[in-house]
């Protein structure tokens, strides 16, 4: 029992040393479920993040002589995260505003768009937001497009999450237009024949860097950085390439020369989703997505084990202290069961992550993971260990203590154990559920295989044949669980001895 | 009561209450070295409370212990503590379906209490009504538990000790099997020897044989009796009024909380002197 603590301190000291906060990188955050032509997955290597900002920001730590390290964040949890030191700067489509003012410092934009209006093709009489009266309309969470539509009378206004839902709900006829950020409208709609972009530009968007407010001399480096990429037309250059350089860009950087580079990359992404694509290339595609897919398994399956020792752990202590603790301490117990079993686990996970380093306790995503997991799932397991304790007969107890053992001889030799018997089914139930809660995880940064699932679906728009697959994943981590449960409920069963006895 | 001989128990002014309904009512009693003690009554009278009180299974309230050369005393209402034990011990028995709670009791009880009931419980075997072998232990692991981790005595001694128990109650056969695998009267025989393993001077039977079918019960008698022609003191609340009156030194008959009557069996069961041992005696004869 020793060796097994050990190693699990030995193995959290490891993941709490896993840090990176040296002035040798540069760390920077996105989510990569973030969208073409932001930052997203190679479609040929899907192990691979691209995308116009991916290539900023290699450029600026070129230019900052810094390495760059790439850290993945949920997108609400972007500026939050910052709080927590886990990276120096976020980029990711976040527009400068006055709210986020307040919170972050902006560096200078690196990009200046639009809003585009979007609709069904062949859709008539939508061409500015004046046409919009009476129609239904779509726009992303927190975007200057939602406030655009908001201020404007007599529209209804349905936000999303991304962009996908966004135009698939105009598709299905929910929507009659959809207003976006430019270079949503041209990787999305633009090559689509399903939709058409109409109107003029509306509004200005621009796009900067975010860091943290004390991080003054680090703001100064990026502006510094921008500025050079800018004058020497290297942001022009990758803008090019991706096809977003457009007016606003020309005044922004007084560089109104004609554009003369392809822009090969926009093309790549367009050819990669062509629907005629064959079935060698979806072959190909899906079997490039198994390493990124068996990381995340991966993940997935440590992660999960190591909360459940946590949860069982734990959960036996506090069912212990529950039933055989003086008063004070049990009803301690009772008070952390109810709480933890009545809130739900994703509140449980944002508070660990973003909350505590607030009061000093700064966490890895590794550990607040387990923990959050763990300790949640240890308020399941206590009541499990209780119920087993229970259903020991009390002249067990008895019995043992009139042979002159104390209680705490008792416990460990005659009630413990059959408690525990009785116990593994639903330790083994819990478990499953566990790993499928692991899942939850993702917001606070670990990228498993659910996070997987949704990246690699939303770089193609595909999320048929990835979830066939992550949902066998899925199934598969549980099932020796399921296996290896049976074997110590058969091994452990008293039945089971008594036919082996006769046999 | 055999004058002449060290009395091994000796108890003055027993008193226990549940709820302030008084259960036992200022018992007294001696039992000699290597005496045989029935103690007979109706349900409820008080008998078994008697028994779980002199094994420190409940906390009696008044009086004085003097089992084994350990001295147990409490005075009543001496202390806040022991309102609260009693309630305790109200609350859970209220709640039966939070077994071993009041075991929580002995929290409440003075270090010195405890160090001492822990010391006079390996002095005293006890035998309970239900049979309650350790279901996940074979006989022999049953057996070899206590000693091993009590007395921390080797396994191997334990061992060997364990199947010279075994043998004398005739069970050694039986060694490792799983009490399931028995029938009720050799799970008491392994009883008597899981409690004889720890050497206990006295041995303390709760009704052994009333959960027993009637063809099972003489092969727990015969061990009993055996124990007796070796010198045990054994103390037991029985229903078998065959077995107080061919094989005990001494007879008491119990109720409402106080003995009424005690003396040699023939005494007893051919001649009672009070009307109440009469009526008792009347009542199982029918």
């Amino acid at each position: 029992m020793k060796k097994i603590y050990t190693i699990i301190i030995i193995f959290l000291l490891s993941i709490c040393s896993f840090s990176l906060a040296n002035s040798k990188y540069l760390r920077w955050a996105a989510d990569a479920e973030g969208n073409a032509p932001f930052i997203f997955q190679d479609p040929r290597i899907p192990s691979n993040l691209i995308g116009f900002e991916v290539d900023i920001v290699n450029e600026l730590a070129n230019e900052m002589d810094l390495e760059p390290v790439f850290i993945q964040n949920q997108w609400d949890g972007l500026i939050a995260g910052l709080s927590r030191d886990d990276y120096d700067i976020a980029i990711n489509g976040l527009e400068i505003t006055e709210d986020r003012k307040h919170q972050v410092n902006f560096s200078i934009p690196y990009y200046i768009t639009y809003e585009q209006l979007v609709v069904r093709k062949g859709t008539k009489g939508i061409t500015s937001l004046i046409d919009l009266i009476g129609k239904k309309a779509g726009a992303l969470e927190n975007s200057l497009a939602e406030r655009i539509l908001n201020s404007q009378q007599g529209v209804t206004v349905k936000t999303y999450e991304g962009e996908v839902n966004a135009f698939s709900d105009m598709l299905n006829g929910r929507l009659d237009v959809v207003l976006v950020d430019s270079p949503i409208a041209l990787y999305y709609a633009s090559w689509n024949d399903d939709y058409e972009m109409v109107g003029e530009p509306i509004g200005n968007v621009m796009y900067a860097v975010v860091c943290r407010k004390q991080d003054t001399v680090l703001l100064k480096q990026i502006n510094k950085a921008l500025t050079n990429i800018i004058n020497n037309g290297k942001l022009r250059e990758i803008l090019e390439q991706w096809n977003l350089w457009n007016e606003k860009m020309s005044d922004y950087t007084k560089d109104d020369d004609p554009t003369n580079i392809m822009p090969e990359k926009f093309n790549e992404f367009i050819e990669s989703q062509g629907k005629e694509a064959d079935f060698d290339t979806i072959f190909k595609r899906y079997v490039g997505y198994l390493p990124l897919i068996g990381k995340a398994a991966l993940t997935t399956l440590w992660l999960s084990m190591v909360s459940m020792v946590v949860a069982i752990l734990s959960g036996l202590f506090i069912a212990l202290v529950r039933v055989y603790a003086p008063f004070p301490f049990s009803q301690m117990a009772v008070i952390y069961i109810e709480i933890i079993r009545g809130t739900p686990l994703l509140i449980q996970l944002f508070f660990i992550f973003y909350a505590l380093p607030s009061i000093g306790i700064t966490l890895s995503p590794e550990l607040a993971a387990i923990f959050g997991l763990g300790f949640n799932y240890a308020a399941y397991e206590a009541e499990n260990f209780r119920a087993g304790l229970f259903s020991v007969p009390r002249g067990q107890m008895e019995a043992a203590i009139s042979l002159g053992m104390n209680r705490r001889q008792s416990l460990r030799h005659v009630v413990l154990p059959q408690a525990i018997r009785l116990v593994i089914p639903p330790l083994t139930n819990d478990y499953i559920s566990l790993l499928k809660d692991s899942s939850l995880v993702a917001i606070i940064t670990m990228v498993e295989l659910t996070k997987v699932y949704t990246q690699i679906s939303q770089a193609h728009y595909d999320y048929f044949i990835p979830g066939i697959i992550v949902a066998g994943i899925y199934l598969l981590l549980g099932l020796p669980f399921v296996r290896l449960s049976r074997y110590f409920e058969n091994k452990y069963s008293l039945d089971k001895q008594i036919k082996k006895m006769y046999n | 009561m055999e004058t002449g001989r060290a009395n091994i128990i000796e108890i003055v002014k027993l008193e226990k209450s549940y709820e302030g309904i008084p259960v036992l009512k200022g018992i007294d009693l001696k039992v000699g070295k290597g005496d045989l003690v029935s103690i007979i009554g109706r349900s409820g009278c008080g008998k078994t409370t008697l028994l779980r009180c002199i094994n420190c299974l409940e906390i009696f309230d008044a009086g004085e212990m003097n089992i084994a050369g350990i001295k147990l005393h409490r005075e009543k209402g001496s202390n806040k503590e022991d309102k609260k034990i009693r309630k305790q011990q109200n609350d859970i028995r209220n709640n039966i379906s939070m077994p071993i709670q009041d075991l929580k009791s002995y929290d409440d009880i003075s270090e010195d209490f405890r160090i001492k009931a822990n010391k006079l419980r390996s002095n005293v075997g006890m035998l309970f009504q239900s049979l309650n072998l350790f279901p996940h232990m074979t006989v022999i692991e049953n057996i070899i538990k206590a000693p091993v981790v009590v007395q921390k005595t080797d396994k191997e001694t334990a061992r060997k000790y364990a199947k010279f128990i075994l043998e004398k109650v005739g069970m050694e056969k039986y060694a490792n099997r799983y009490p399931h695998q028995l029938s009720g009267g050799q799970c008491q025989r392994v009883a008597i020897s899981r409690a004889l393993a720890m050497n206990p001077k006295v041995m303390l039977y709760d009704e052994p044989t009333s959960a027993l079918d009637p063809e099972l019960v003489e092969e727990v008698l015969q061990v009993m009796r055996l124990l007796h022609d070796e010198g045990m003191t054994q103390l037991v609340v029985t229903h078998t009024l065959s077995f107080a009156r061919n094989v005990s030194d001494e007879v008491i008959y119990m109720e409402d909380g106080k003995f009424i009557e005690s003396g040699k069996p023939e005494e007893i069961f051919t001649n009672p002197k009070d009307d109440r041992t009469k009526e008792y005696l009347q009542i199982l004869r029918q």
